[in-house]
């Protein structure tokens, strides 16, 4: 269960990172492929990091199922896994469906570097 | 200390204000509010024109720090509290910012903000470092035990990071990736915290308008995974957060028959109903998402 969340929430970035034009990394990060991909997906793209602590918590939660023997507890770590992964899937569809998502939010970047301000009060 | 409560607080967040003012209050905790003060931007400003939000934000501070005589700004608002911090970096690094906000002080007819002059906090800093867990502790009349709290930060309290150069400091300061400031206040008035892993993971409230589906099935899975922790109740610090869980999740069982039960409070509601302080003092009643159905037995 733990290997089949983590292959889907690194195919969501394989396929964010295809789109962008590039191959899809082989490398791993902090010995996860799904935070390279991650890193590898926000570069030149500082919005993409609304989804990175999404990413180091479904890390982290597998992390946990690696360590954790007790049966009731592994099943609750599967299903905060499973919604993590979720959360990644819908954040990514989103950004790919509609362009420019989230630009101008958290993790946003100034879109012009000469801006209207400047040139109306330069 | 200047308080800068920012536009949502005079609407959709009328009762985080006047749960925040009231807790303060009960705390001996003195607000001054920022006078004259105007929107930070919010989130629009900045995708039409950067530069523009710095000034905005610059003024409120300008106005706590040239005319109220303040160090420090407390922004209850997440959205206020991220404009006002990264106003104050970029008018620390960078000197385009620094001439634009200085030309149209100018012309507006007051002091121009400098980098340094105040320190801009957020609700959870301000009650956090003015009466600690220990005090708080000592505060409680109806202890929440046995209340589960999920507790949602949303994104701007922590994003970007290199706007808030105080957290990550290790034992003590707020963290970046495991914000805890809420979960250390409402655990200090009895509340359980369940684990929580989407605690900073994005609603989608930024295109809430613009791509409502996507908002909804964001804010969806954040009510069910509170829910899949055991939650009764999620904690909020933020009026967008907070109306963004609320109405999405009326629109998610509307538009997908997806109902979820969980219920929103502020989190200084739930510090308040903890003190003593009345519901409806708390504006409780103003929340969409009926919380009295869970907090009945805690007064």
């Amino acid at each position: 269960m733990r290997q089949q969340l983590l292959a889907q929430a690194e195919s969501v970035l394989e396929e964010w990172v295809k789109a962008r034009g590039e191959a899809p990394t082989t490398e791993t990060s902090e010995g996860f492929r799904l935070l390279a991909l991650h890193r590898q997906g926000a570069r030149g793209v500082p919005s993409f990091n609304a989804c990175r602590e999404t990413c180091r918590e479904i890390a982290y939660h597998c992390n946990l199922l690696g360590l954790e023997q007790e049966q009731s507890i592994r099943k609750h770590r599967e299903t905060m896994l499973a919604m993590l992964v979720e959360h990644l899937k819908l954040f990514v569809r989103g950004k790919l469906e509609v362009e420019g998502l989230g630009e101008f939010c958290c993790s946003s970047r100034p879109l012009r570097n000469e801006t209207e301000t400047e040139r109306t009060h330069g | 200390m200047a308080y800068y409560p920012g536009c949502a607080l005079e609407g959709t967040g009328h009762a985080y204000n006047q749960s925040t003012k009231v807790v303060g209050s009960a705390l001996g905790l003195e607000l001054d509010e920022v006078k004259d003060w105007n929107c930070c931007g919010a989130m629009e400003v900045k995708n039409v024109d950067p530069k523009l939000q710095t000034y905005l934000s610059s003024r409120v501070m300008s106005i706590a720090a040239n005319e109220m005589g303040a160090g420090v700004v407390m922004a209850p608002c997440n959205g206020c509290y991220h404009n006002l911090k990264k106003a104050e970096h970029d008018l620390a690094h960078d000197a385009p910012s620094r001439e634009v906000v200085e030309r149209i002080s100018k012309k507006a007819g007051h002091a121009t903000y400098r980098a340094g002059q105040v320190e801009t906090i957020h609700a959870l800093d301000w009650l956090k470092d003015g009466v600690g867990e220990d005090e708080l502790r000592r505060r409680v009349r109806n202890s929440l035990k046995g209340l589960k709290v999920a507790n949602y930060y949303g994104c701007m309290y922590t994003r970007p990071r290199h706007i808030f150069p105080e957290k990550d400091r290790g034992p003590g300061s707020e963290s970046t990736s495991q914000p805890h400031f809420m979960d250390d206040l409402l655990a200090a008035a009895g509340a359980q915290n369940v684990d929580f892993p989407l605690k900073t993971a994005c609603c989608g409230g930024a295109h809430t308008l613009s791509d409502s589906d996507t908002s909804t099935r964001l804010v969806l899975n954040i009510l069910r995974a509170a829910e899949a922790a055991g939650a009764e109740v999620i904690a909020t610090e933020c009026p967008t957060c907070h109306s963004g869980l609320e109405m999405h999740q009326v629109r998610a069982e509307k538009k997908l028959g997806e109902k979820t039960r969980v219920k929103m409070l502020y989190f200084t509601q739930l510090l308040g109903i903890a003190l003593g302080i009345s519901p409806r003092k708390l504006g409780v009643h103003e929340n969409v998402s009926d919380g009295m159905e869970v907090m009945q037995k805690f007064l």
